[in-house]
């Protein structure tokens, strides 16, 4: 397990309670707050993301406009979407959001990950992938709301932003937080994130943007990484961000209800059974059975 | 082979004349039997490496397939494996399972049925109403598994289909695998309580008196059969 520094509060396929006892999240636990209405889109985040994590996607393809590369993947954890929008009042916006995990207080993808610790949420509120839990499923991808892990084609392992939980471990704050030069990107106790959302999102609707607001959505139980948006009411228009992400329900009834239930029914299937042959007991043929077979054997041979 | 008086014709011929030397009753041939069980290693395997995929308190049956990984590669196989096999068994098995009016009468009766008091019941064929339930409760299964298993199946067809068909699939394929699990689980049993089934589907035979008490229309059958096929005395 690594981070065995940091309390966590799930982990993946384990029904135990998890190792706790040092209870010092404080303010809510750490929070990313990407106010979008700062963003100048140089990828800055990204390229930082890059170099602490080690990662090399493969060059891609130009498709046409600023995004690069074009999808989130095993070796980009975030990537600033560029999206062309033209308002009611005529005027063309440049939204632009940088994606990537959003650290869910309740995710999705842990609860639909088979593997015991695959997945772990710490007691800060980061939800964090462990490879060498990884059974390569793909079930997390199931589970996502956002449609954030991505699957390695070399390892088959299971690969997303982890908000530098280790960086966090030791105090530092995550790697695309430190180049931001903006200030659009901001890290600390989620408590205070909301606070700087709060008088960012007084600042724009002094300046014209009525809708501005924050979107922590409460369909996943808030979310550990949180964006001010000029255009709250419409997060749709920020390259499909969910209106009201959620653990889909088919999710929830198959693991939920489903799990005890189908054990529960295939252990009384098998003792009913059991029961049944205590109770019952075993049908039997005996002599007299094969007599009446010789019986009706002959009067047919008789009478055909 | 070399016996004069061996009749010409199929393996299934010779199995069944071969019985009737013995005062037996050929019920299940080699080749159905060997269908059978491969269907049921495929079964066993396919539903060990599923339920540990299912229940964290399961999880350890994936060591019987050398981890998590090789269990998520290997459980689509296993789960193909026993869909093909058991397509080829029902092909041979398929005639005999139609629902006849007889059995919804001994459907009706199913107190009769648990309850060991078989001479109240309608004359049954080769299969009784139960197995022949069971027959399609396990052929829908397969069919909804291997529906439902395929987009779930990521490393060959998931990123080609919509991620709310891949949830769908995922509970039915929960719920189907459950139905089945449970279904054979009275397939099983039932070959446990009847005694002289499991003699059946591993030597193939039975005693007339089985036929007689647990498939007397089919002992009919196989008694006119036999006499057609009997060389003659002389």
């Amino acid at each position: 397990m690594a981070l065995q520094s940091l309390d966590i509060r799930r982990r993946s396929a384990t029904t135990t309670r998890s190792p706790d006892i040092r209870s010092i999240s404080t303010g809510g636990g750490v929070a990313k707050l990407i106010d979008t209405t700062k963003c100048i889109g140089c990828k800055a985040c990204q390229v930082a993301c890059m170099e602490w994590n080690d990662l090399r996607d493969e060059i891609g393809t130009n498709t046409g406009q600023y995004q690069n590369p074009h999808d989130l993947s095993e070796s980009s954890w975030t990537l600033m979407r560029f999206a062309e929008v033209e308002s009611p009042k005529g005027d063309l916006e440049w939204l632009i959001r940088k994606d990537g995990c959003m650290h869910c207080a309740d995710p999705g993808c842990l609860k639909a990950c088979p593997s015991p610790g695959a997945i772990v949420q710490y007691a800060n509120g980061i939800v964090d992938f462990h490879e060498e839990n990884c059974i390569g499923c793909g079930y997390c991808i199931t589970g996502c709301p956002f449609d954030i892990p991505r699957i390695s084609k070399r390892d088959h392992k299971a690969y997303k932003c982890t908000l530098c939980s280790d960086r966090v471990a030791v105090g530092l704050e995550p790697a695309c937080i430190k180049a931001c030069p903006t200030g659009a990107l901001v890290f600390g106790t989620k408590d205070d994130m909301k606070l700087h959302a709060a008088e960012r999102i007084e600042d724009l609707k002094s300046r014209g943007f009525e809708n501005a607001g924050l979107y922590d959505p409460a369909g996943v139980g808030g979310t550990h990484v949180m964006y001010v948006l000029h255009h709250a009411d419409q997060p749709q228009l920020y390259s499909d961000l969910p209106d009201d992400p959620h653990i889909s329900p088919a999710v929830r009834v198959w693991k939920g209800v489903t799990k005890p239930f189908a054990l529960a029914l295939m252990g009384f299937t098998a003792l009913a059974g059991f029961f049944h042959y205590i109770h019952v007991g075993p049908n039997e043929t005996d002599e007299r059975d094969e007599a009446a077979a010789r019986d009706l054997a002959r009067k047919q041979e008789k009478a055909p | 082979m070399s016996d004069p008086r061996a009749p010409i014709g199929s393996a299934e011929q010779r199995e069944a004349a071969e019985a009737r030397r013995r005062d037996l009753i050929l019920r299940y041939s080699a080749a159905v039997r060997t269908r059978h069980w491969l269907v049921a290693i495929a079964f066993v395997l396919a539903a060990l490496s599923g339920l540990a995929l299912f229940h964290p308190a399961l999880f350890g049956l994936s060591g019987l397939f050398g981890g998590g990984p090789w269990t998520r590669v290997l459980h689509p196989f296993l789960g193909l494996l026993m869909v093909v096999i058991f397509l080829i068994l029902a092909g041979a098995v398929a005639a005999d399972n139609r629902m006849e009016p007889r059995d919804w009468a001994w459907l009706r009766q199913y107190r009769d049925v648990v309850n060991n008091r078989e001479d109240r019941l309608p004359e049954v064929g080769r299969y009784n109403a139960g197995q022949k339930l069971i027959f399609y409760v396990i052929l829908a299964c397969l069919v909804g598994l291997l529906l439902t298993g395929l987009p779930m199946w990521h490393a060959y067809f998931s990123m080609y289909l919509p991620v709310g068909l891949i949830r769908l699939s995922s509970v039915v394929h929960a719920v189907c695998a459950l139905v089945l699990i449970c279904t054979i689980i009275v397939h099983i049993y039932a070959a446990i309580w009847v005694k002289g089934s499991v003699h059946a589907m591993t030597r193939g035979t039975v005693t007339p008196g089985w036929a007689w008490k647990h498939h007397r229309a089919w002992f009919r059958e196989t008694m006119t059969h036999a006499a057609n096929s009997r060389p003659r005395a002389d």
